[in-house]
């Protein structure tokens, strides 16, 4: 087990998300960087569906209570183990006794941390990722707090396991991840439903403008600044189901991204969908940092997943010879 | 941005096609022609229903009117699978609402009915005319959706209609027995919430541990009884 010892709000346990549960009206939730949670699993070889800690409030310590090998992934947040320092993208045995503090990220919003065998808490609806709303899922449906038991599954796969190694960052590795040298995201989307009732000046805007994310954006949505989208006429939506990526045009006319914990159903005009390949860029994108949005057809959303995929699949089967060496 | 063309002539029948739109690479949405009615919705739970048993479709996930695809892959041809689901649009019989009937005992007025007032001002009715409209209805579960449990009520008598706030209440208590636009429902969850609180029911709408979580399913019938009034 491992024990919390520093905590501040919105810390939770995620997996991959609650996939299934849409149609009785209950959100994904899930790792806002799914590649961050994955690359974490891939390096420890655990089962893709494993849970992790996602830390987006910094700074976070913890206390392992047993011999435990884990990975620390996402944001660079000056990780130190026992005294010594832990490089992002890196997997390595804790011994009992061990803290672990991850200090403040310099770029980026969010760390996971994955633990060799996985968190081992029961799946609610199919998963272990928290629904703070809701109040399932996770430990006790909460954020995690100081004094927290985080229980890590004992079946350890191969006890003479080699770690300490590392990964490629995905921003390093694929490329085009990285924000641009201006400190630019450029997120990737395909029009949307309403995408044609916008005027041509309104779409034109919708692209030209450099949108700020704002600081009302949390793990359920982004809301973004800098230009206002209105229509000709109101449009009355009947509500409707929406995916993470999908972003809206309330009447106010200030976008808003849908992300991970957003609501299963929508009811406003949806001008364009975040492709899946940026989805995870756009999770480590704090309040405050700023994006252009650039348009991509179909074929070039589907084929932008395959680096990305080859990626995980890659740091897979290295890590998997890594630990047998 | 329609993949399908809804203005376009479908030869040989006289009804539009539905509208199918993509969501990213992962999400359909397709939208039922023509207002709203309980036929159409029919129709798209006899649609999702079948939807739920394809390939490649992690869920169907049910809204008014419409119905969303979720999938595990993005799909390689959207132009055929736009056209089969056209297709089965003109084919497929509808459901019925011929779901179970569940009945909610309704503390109205109160504490927790603390919108009771302004929806019986609105209308131009006691509140007691409101309750006995409210209770006297029966309705029909068109989605389950928005948050955990929540039904989307439909065959509320359009007297006791009543917006939804542009302030959303802070902390609505979950049983909340609400009131948005011409639908009814009842909260789930507590939380900030912008429909019309009338009353307030113990039955428990949500149970994360369940098999089936929801209490409200589609087609399900709903009716509320008065459990008591405080006015």
């Amino acid at each position: 087990m491992i024990e919390i010892l520093t905590s501040h709000a919105l810390n939770t346990i995620q997996d991959l998300g609650r996939i299934g549960a849409r149609r009785f009206g209950v959100s994904t939730s899930g790792a806002m960087d799914p590649v961050a949670l994955a690359a974490g699993n891939a390096l420890l070889g655990n089962d893709s569906t494993a849970a992790s800690i996602e830390v987006q409030t910094f700074p976070f310590r913890l206390r392992f209570g047993a011999d435990i090998a884990f990975a620390l992934t996402g944001v660079d947040c000056n990780a130190v183990l026992a005294g010594c320092a832990v490089p992002p993208w890196w997997c390595m045995r804790a011994k009992a006794g061990d803290i672990l503090a991850l200090g403040f990220p310099r770029h980026g919003a969010r760390a996971y941390l994955t633990f060799e065998g996985g968190i081992d808490l029961p799946r609610v609806l199919g998963s272990r990722s928290t629904h703070i709303r809701a109040g399932f899922g996770g430990l006790d449906g909460r954020a995690l707090r100081e004094g927290d038991i985080v229980p890590i599954s004992h079946t350890r796969r191969e006890a003479a396991a080699r770690f300490d190694f590392g990964a490629e960052p995905p921003e390093v590795a694929i490329a085009g991840a990285r924000a641009s040298e201006d400190g630019v995201f450029r997120v990737r989307v395909l029009r949307a439903g309403e995408y044609d009732l916008f005027s041509d000046a309104m779409q034109a805007t919708f692209w030209s403008t450099t949108w700020k994310i704002s600081f009302q954006s949390d793990r359920g949505g982004y809301r973004l600044a800098g230009a206002k989208l209105t229509l000709p006429a109101p449009v009355e939506m009947r509500s409707h189901g929406v995916v993470a990526g999908v972003v809206q045009v309330p009447p106010a006319g200030e976008p808003i991204i849908q992300m991970s914990d957003a609501n299963t159903a929508g009811g406003y005009p949806k001008i364009a969908a975040v492709i899946q390949a940026d989805l995870w860029r756009l999770g480590q994108a704090p309040p405050g940092s700023l994006i252009v949005f650039s348009e991509v057809d179909y074929r070039e959303a589907v084929a932008a997943m395959t680096p990305v995929n080859d990626y995980i699949a890659g740091l897979r089967a290295t890590a998997d010879l890594f630990r047998a060496l | 941005m329609s993949i399908n063309h809804p203005t376009a002539p479908f030869v040989g029948a006289p009804e539009k096609d539905p509208n199918i739109s993509l969501i990213g690479t992962l999400a359909m949405l397709v939208e039922a022609p023509g207002d709203f009615d309980l036929v159409q919705q029919g129709r798209i739970w006899a649609l999702a229903e079948v939807f739920s048993s394809w390939p490649n479709v992690q869920e169907a996930v049910i809204g008014v009117t419409n119905v969303m695809l979720a999938f595990e892959q993005p799909p390689e041809d959207i132009g055929a699978l736009s056209a089969s689901i056209i297709e089965l649009w003109h084919r497929l019989p509808g459901r019925d609402a011929n779901g179970k009937l569940i009945e909610i005992p309704v503390v109205y007025g109160g504490e927790y009915g603390f919108d009771l007032p302004a929806v019986a001002a609105r209308a131009g009715l006691s509140g007691r005319e409101v309750v006995r409209i409210h209770s006297e209805g029966e309705y029909t579960v068109c989605a389950v959706a928005s948050s955990p449990g929540f039904g989307y009520l439909h065959g509320l008598d359009p007297r006791i209609f009543m917006p939804r706030k542009s302030v959303p209440s802070l902390n609505m208590r979950a049983g909340s027995v609400t009131i948005g636009g011409m639908q009814t429902g009842v909260a789930a969850l507590s939380s900030p919430n912008g429909w019309n609180a009338i009353g307030w029911a113990a039955v428990p709408m949500f149970d994360p541990r369940s098999d089936q979580p929801s209490l409200m399913a589609p087609g399900d019938r709903v009716k509320f009884r008065i459990d008591r009034i405080e006015l």
